[in-house]
């Protein structure tokens, strides 16, 4: 896509200041209609810079040579055979006309030289005709050209570019109800979905670099090659923002790998699914929110981005509730989970850093996991009281009779924070403390001890376990500052037998 | 007026394969009886092995090394190639 996100940019800087670009030949693939060779000019009449002009165009037209393309009224400057009417902006599009007037040189139908907005003096060396419009000002900033007017940037981009999607199109009668007819195909999480309509297809794509054919993954469970814009379409349906997409793609990326296993964690009885924690400066950008509610409801980002990536296992993927997902109670994790760290309010290094990323880098994390658990302490006020109750409160994740098999993310709020940074504890030094507090005397939970048949396999009689394998506490900083709370996610099977946390750079 | 949308999905059917009919009678077949590796599958597929034994089956008996993930390839070309008729075992 040489259409960029900066359309919108451009027209809004349009008319600021007139400047001469040297063109160079169009070296893409898109079918761009010829202009007239010879001088050239680009004009609307709703600019007044372009009406004063008009003297101008007219002495041009009578003492050499020049075609006048008009975007708006085709009768302006004036009804003559020099006058050209640009009525559907092709022209202006595909020749990426940011600014009238616009005055180029084309050659073989292409432009190689173009000034903007109106300078007597930059007029005349371009044409090297004197004496141009010596009544009027000398010169005027331009307007911004139709084919980059906002409300018309997305019609356009279907009529010109909407060939370059591969999707199936898919009619939608009249009197169908668009939301009821989605649904009817099978599309939905069951919530409302976006429709995915050309137009908001290629807004979406003008969030990333890459190009709509490119493969990201492929999805399982079917193993379908899903490409940027499949991403793009069902981002589109979960109703994210187009600079959410690269977080997105990153995520689709991570869930697909076959450390992650989307394939086992799809299919599983247990209620997990992937929760997506971002880290770095993309959560700033895109307005994440890591403080109040944050993994709950209210902000759109943390809202739709793990809908997005649930929606392409689903409907790229062909993953469903039923079919290949045979969760006995699921959870909210299967609707999609994403929430940012609170990096700035934090002491220690963020989650990403602690796995190698630097703080400058944006990631997404995936962690196999089920919906959020509440760790309440509203008393301790010393940290190792705090680390104690916390690592009471993580026994219980998945059961309290089983260690070793299951990771877990402990999202420490700021006002438990508070307690370890008061103290001048480092996430080391936590880490270290709570690991020690996370040891179970295995005679105490092997099958049949305290008259519960479940439990650790009876050969581990004798044994001291750690409740979570190593590394396998991922700690995080968010929450408001207000709730002397921490959340734990519970895990899947962890390792090589089930899933492996895996974080991706997010890339433009 | 009608509207256009994108198909969001992966646009294809995955190949319906046939399964093979099934067998009328286990006489002189080899049937393979697949552990998936959860909790007491092993349990249930020893005594379907003790019965088809009773009626003079051949069994062969095949284990996932993991029931989280689909089995690996070359155990279900394995098994395609070397029975007749699997029975897949899931205890909880």
């Amino acid at each position: 896509m040489d259409r960029g996100g900066v359309r919108g940019d451009r027209y809004l800087m349009a008319g600021a200041l007139w400047h001469s670009v040297e063109m160079s030949q169009p070296s893409d693939s898109i079918q761009r209609p010829p202009l007239p060779d010879g001088l050239v000019a680009v004009v609307k009449e709703d600019c007044p810079t372009c009406v004063l002009i008009v003297p101008v165009l007219a002495d041009l037209a009578e003492r050499s040579s020049i075609t006048v393309i008009t975007q708006d009224n085709p009768a302006f400057p004036s009804i003559d055979e020099w006058v050209v009417h640009d009525d559907d902006l092709a022209l202006s599009w595909h020749h990426d006309i940011i600014t009238v007037p616009t005055l180029l040189e084309v050659v073989d139908g292409v432009p190689t030289r173009r000034i903007e907005g109106w300078s007597r003096e930059e007029w005349q060396s371009f044409t090297g005709i004197d004496d141009l419009g010596p009544d009027i000002a000398d010169w005027r900033p331009g307007c911004g050209s139709l084919s980059v007017d906002p409300n018309r940037t997305d019609e356009l981009a279907v009529r010109f570019s909407g060939s370059t999607l591969t999707s199936r199109r898919v009619e939608i009668a009249a009197l169908e109800d668009e939301w009821e007819a989605m649904w009817d195909r099978g599309w939905s999480d069951g919530l409302p979905v976006v429709p995915p309509t050309e137009a908001r297809v290629l807004r979406m794509l003008e969030g990333t670099s890459r190009d709509p054919d490119e493969m990201v993954a492929v999805a399982p469970p079917d193993l379908v090659e899903c490409t940027v814009e499949k991403v793009a379409v069902n981002a589109v349906m979960a109703g994210c923002r187009p600079e959410y997409l690269p977080v997105v793609l990153a995520a689709v990326e991570a869930a697909c790998t076959e450390e992650f296993n989307m394939h086992g964690l799809l299919a599983t009885t247990m209620p997990s699914g992937p929760i997506l924690i971002v880290n770095g400066p993309i959560r700033r950008e895109i307005d994440m929110n890591s403080g109040i509610n944050v993994l709950g409801p209210g902000n759109r980002a943390n809202s739709t981005i793990g809908r997005a990536l649930q929606l392409v296992i689903r409907n790229v993927g062909g993953g469903k509730p039923g079919g290949i997902d045979r969760a006995t109670h699921g959870g909210p994790a299967k609707l999609g989970l994403c929430f940012p760290e609170d990096e700035e309010g934090s002491p220690w290094e963020s989650l990403a850093e602690s796995r190698g990323f630097s703080a400058d880098i944006s990631t997404v994390t995936l962690f196999p996991g089920q919906g959020p658990r509440i760790l309440v302490d509203q008393i301790s006020r010393s940290p190792e009281s705090l680390t104690k109750h916390l690592a009471a409160g993580l026994m219980g994740n998945v059961s309290p009779r089983l260690a070793l098999m299951f990771e877990t993310v402990l999202v420490l709020g700021p006002e438990h924070m508070s307690r370890y940074h008061d103290a001048g504890w480092t996430r080391e030094r936590f880490l270290d403390a709570l690991t020690a507090e996370l040891t179970i005397d295995a005679d105490t939970i092997i099958r049949g001890a305290g008259g519960i048949e479940e439990g650790m396999p009876e050969f581990l009689a004798g044994e001291t376990l750690a409740k979570f394998p190593p590394g396998g506490i991922h700690v995080v900083h968010a929450g408001s500052g207000a709730g002397l709370f921490s959340m734990t996610f519970g895990g899947w099977v962890s390792g090589g037998t089930g899933s492996v946390t895996v974080t991706k750079e997010i890339t433009p | 007026m009608s509207s256009t949308v994108l198909d969001p999905t992966g646009e294809l059917r995955p190949d319906t394969r046939e399964r093979v009919p099934r067998p009328e009678s286990l006489n002189g077949l080899t049937v393979g009886l697949l552990d998936i590796s959860k909790a007491r599958g092993n349990i249930f597929l020893d005594r379907i092995e003790e019965r088809l034994d009773g009626l003079g089956v051949k069994v062969k008996r095949f284990i996932k090394p993991t029931f989280a993930k689909p089995a690996p390839v070359d155990l279900r070309h394995e098994i395609a190639a070397s029975c007749d008729a699997v029975i897949e075992a899931l205890a909880d």
